[in-house]
């Protein structure tokens, strides 16, 4: 099979640009629905922005090689927003988010465009990732496969049974990235859960190869994913501030799944607009 | 029936790439070993895991691969459940869950062991079908059926080993979602699915005793229920007895009652489930159903045979 493969390249001041255009724009939806994830989707900006516009591999048609699995549906704003940036889905789509006549959830639904698997309910991600992983390793194709969790999913048995058996099979086409924002839903992790971590000294005990980066610093994902060893599922502990981008957002738990008032709006527009890039 | 599926998945398998067998930690019976000895990529064993085995089998076919997931019932239903509903029926995947010994057919291990809901709880959930053979020729027609078939997901709830094949003689071929006359008869009805079919051919020699003429349907598929296959038969028979593996919430006998009231067919309907109960006996297949009041005998004087 030959396959041109169009590589992204790492730009970083326009990732920086397009990481603050997606999150004026998930500010902006937040404005016509409740019901969205606003924090959680910021601590993973960088991380969507640089799989899609960075580490993923398109086909000679445009359409990506690489698979993206958003395992933490609740931050799925950010792909939304990528997504509609790319083309794959429309403005309306976005306009219609969360409406009885769009098609876009709180949470990503399998077979709309650009998304692979359902998820919503944590710890599912990671299983399937590793099914679609295997698969592409049976049909002898270079295909990897990328997965994005919360840290909270790591709560769950079943992402270290997906951590076990990935290992077993020495799937290296499978690089997870866990979006280490240190909240849940209710408090923060590391003061309610501390025999949670260490998180990269698990991973390896896993028989995963595992470093700590800094989630919003695109360029240290790209050389961590690029320079892996191999051999072995790779995870990216990705250290990330939940809500960040706008400084009452960050680090506030209630964030997770509050909407902001018109005034706390306006004041989001504000920060992003005159924010360094 | 174990051994049949082993027997067929293993022939389809060395015709189909695709077809892949997941399983949780149990020894591959018969033919299914040789499928891993020669496709040994092909058979994943994820350990005691079951949310993995659903898991992972939902991501294969995601990518084009068709994998079986195959495990005692109870660890392929009901411990990943979540994943059996999200991964694979909220996502449509045409993945076959095959649970080993639904009901109560490992009659020794107590509860932990006994899926005696999974034909009720498995029908509750959208796109999953549900498939109960009653013998290992049913098995065969159904494992080719899941083998080929992209509608979705399928709980195929299977026996052990060792049952006879009741329906070598049956009037009527397996076909998928339609009810399938076994053994034919005049004046009584006896509905049952799985390996309690036995029973059902057991009662049907009291009820000829007593001049009845009896004829048996095996529903082999509880979901999608052959609606009106069911309500062709409820006209037909004055008298269906139906004979089922199954807790009684969410039983087959209770949507023939359903399908029976709401199509005003006024005609006899005994019920014979399960209890709603976990019955701490220990013995064979048959002494747990007599523990659930499904011996021949408590069930033939129910029906006042003497």
């Amino acid at each position: 099979m030959d396959v041109v493969l169009r590589h992204n390249s790492l730009d970083l001041a326009a990732a920086r640009r397009r990481c603050r255009d997606y999150r004026r724009r998930i500010l902006d939806i937040s404005q016509q629905v409740t019901a969205l994830h606003i924090a959680p989707a910021f601590s993973c900006t960088e991380i969507t922005d640089v799989l899609y516009n960075a580490l993923m591999r398109r086909e000679a048609s445009g359409d990506y090689r690489d698979v993206f699995l958003m395992s933490k549906g609740h931050g799925c704003m950010s792909q939304y927003v990528v997504l509609e940036e790319q083309g794959v889905l429309s403005r309306q789509d976005l306009d219609a988010y969360c409406k009885p006549e769009g098609r876009l959830g709180a949470h990503p639904d399998y077979e709309t465009p650009g998304i692979v698997a359902s998820t919503g309910s944590l710890g599912h991600g990671l299983g399937m990732a590793t099914g679609q992983a295997y698969a592409e390793k049976l049909k002898n194709s270079d295909v990897l496969v990328y997965c994005v969790l919360s840290d909270g999913e790591f709560q769950e048995g079943s992402t270290w049974e997906a951590m076990m058996m990935a290992a077993n099979l020495t799937l290296d086409n499978l690089v997870a990235f866990m979006d280490f924002n240190d909240f849940g839903g209710l408090e923060r992790m590391s003061d309610g859960h501390p025999a949670f971590y260490p998180l990269v000294e698990k991973a390896e005990a896993f028989g995963w190869e595992a470093i700590e980066v800094d989630g919003h610093d695109e360029r240290a994902m790209y050389e961590a994913v690029t320079g892996r060893e191999g051999g072995r599922p790779m995870m990216l502990v990705c250290r990330t501030v939940k809500g960040k981008g706008i400084s009452f957002m960050e680090n506030v738990a209630i964030w997770h799944y509050r909407s902001p008032t018109k005034e706390e709006y306006q004041k989001g527009v504000k920060e992003l607009a005159e924010a360094p890039l | 029936m174990r051994n049949r599926f082993a027997d067929v998945f293993y022939e389809l398998g060395k015709a189909d790439q695709r077809l892949c067998v997941v399983v949780a930690d149990i020894s591959p019976a018969g033919s299914i070993a040789k499928f891993r000895s020669e496709f040994p990529r092909r058979f994943i064993n994820t350990g005691v895991s079951e949310q993995i085995m659903i898991g992972m089998a939902a991501g294969m076919a995601q990518r084009g691969l068709k994998p079986f997931a195959y495990t005692i019932a109870t660890f392929a239903l009901y411990r990943p459940f979540e994943m059996v509903r999200d991964d694979l029926c909220y996502q449509n995947l045409p993945v076959t869950v095959v649970g080993i010994g639904g009901g109560v057919t490992y009659s020794t291990l107590g509860a932990t062991h006994h899926a005696q809901e999974d034909v009720a709880i498995a029908s509750a959930v959208p796109n999953l079908s549900v498939i109960a053979p009653c013998d290992p020729s049913e098995v065969e027609a159904a494992t080719r059926w899941c083998a080929v078939q992209e509608q979705g997901p399928v709980y195929l709830r299977l026996g052990k080993a060792g049952e006879p094949d009741f329906s070598k003689e049956a009037p009527e071929p397996w076909v998928f979602g339609k009810l399938r006359q076994v053994r034919p008869g005049r004046d009584v009805c006896i509905l049952s699915y799985g390996p309690i079919m036995k029973r059902a051919f057991a009662l049907a020699e009291r009820l000829e005793a007593a001049n009845k003429s009896t004829a048996i349907f095996s529903v082999h598929t509880l979901k999608p229920l052959d609606r009106e296959g069911l309500i062709r038969t409820l006209r037909t028979y004055a008298h269906v007895i139906v004979i089922e593996e199954c807790a009684p919430n969410g039983s087959l006998a209770m949507r023939v009652k359903e399908l029976a009231w709401n199509a005003d067919i006024n005609c006899r309907i005994d019920a014979f489930t399960l209890k709603d109960a976990f019955i701490h006996c220990y013995g064979s297949h048959d002494d747990i159903l007599d523990a659930h009041g499904l011996g021949v005998s408590e069930m033939a004087a129910r029906l006042g045979l003497q």
